[in-house]
């Protein structure tokens, strides 16, 4: 199941930072991703290619560099499974307001 | 050539020229975009959402059937959003279809609005085209995807 391999690749804190930094920008290198990282070259290949095999991260060659992309379909997918069409609007709503909640206390 | 912005891909248990029918046919458009596109996908041709909310139409910019599709994407009552471009592409992979949809040369207020958009799309295709078979992505290699 193709599910499994996305909550497999979920269930890790540094793999989930990677995935936030390419939600920040997006098409960063590996050089880019290791940056800033406590994690070794060698770790963040290895989550790279479990967070590519679930298709949580897509590449693209750009001459010698590969790039890598956030591609937020399969949690999407996810998403639609549990989520009902019109229960949609009122979870962005609770969201919305937990935000905002947030902000506010940060303040 | 630039970064592109967005990179979306799915894969789909289904042929190129079913993805590739869904992605420029009417009937199939109104079911997973929600409106059809109106245009006859030709090079040079306009197309258009016929969409009563939203204003979004461009060019088609190249059309390499069952494997490739360009246009310009632009909302035409907010000309300060720009033009951005998308690509699909459609690859066989095994027994099933890699689909790439790229966003790029998008501004920063247009990017706010497609970057929800485009999972929701494509995860609709996939289960209209596969009217509800699950998809065994252990088949697949990583990078067989790959653009």
């Amino acid at each position: 199941m193709s599910d499994d391999k996305v909550f497999k690749a979920l269930a890790d804190a540094s793999r989930r930072q990677l995935l936030d930094r390419l939600v920040k920008q997006t098409g960063l290198t590996l050089n880019q991703l290791c940056e800033g990282h406590s994690m070794s070259r060698q770790a963040v290949t290895k989550h790279l290619k479990l967070l590519e095999d679930a298709n949580l991260v897509v590449t693209v060659r750009q001459g010698r560099e590969k790039l890598h992309y956030l591609n937020p379909v399969p949690i999407n997918g996810i998403h639609m499974r549990w989520i009902g069409k019109f229960e949609r609007a009122r979870l962005d709503a609770l969201h919305n307001l937990k935000q905002a909640l947030k902000e506010k206390n940060d303040e | 050539m630039s970064k592109p912005d967005y990179v979306y891909t799915i894969y789909i248990r289904s042929t190129p020229q079913k993805v590739w029918d869904a992605i420029t046919t009417r009937e199939f458009q109104k079911q997973y975009f929600g409106f059809p596109l109106a245009s006859d996908w030709k090079p040079g041709l306009p197309w258009r959402m016929e969409n009563p909310n939203a204003q979004v139409a461009g060019k088609v910019l190249e059309v390499q059937a069952p494997e490739r599709l360009v246009f310009t994407w632009a909302e035409t009552d907010k000309p300060e959003l720009g033009t951005s471009k998308v690509t699909y592409e459609i690859k066989q992979v095994g027994d099933a279809v890699c689909l790439t949809v790229i966003h790029d040369q998008l501004s920063e207020g247009m990017a706010a609005r497609i970057s929800v958009g485009w999972p929701r799309v494509l995860s609709s295709m996939k289960s209209l085209l596969e009217s509800g078979a699950a998809l065994d992505m252990g088949a697949m290699k990583k990078g067989d995807c790959a653009a």
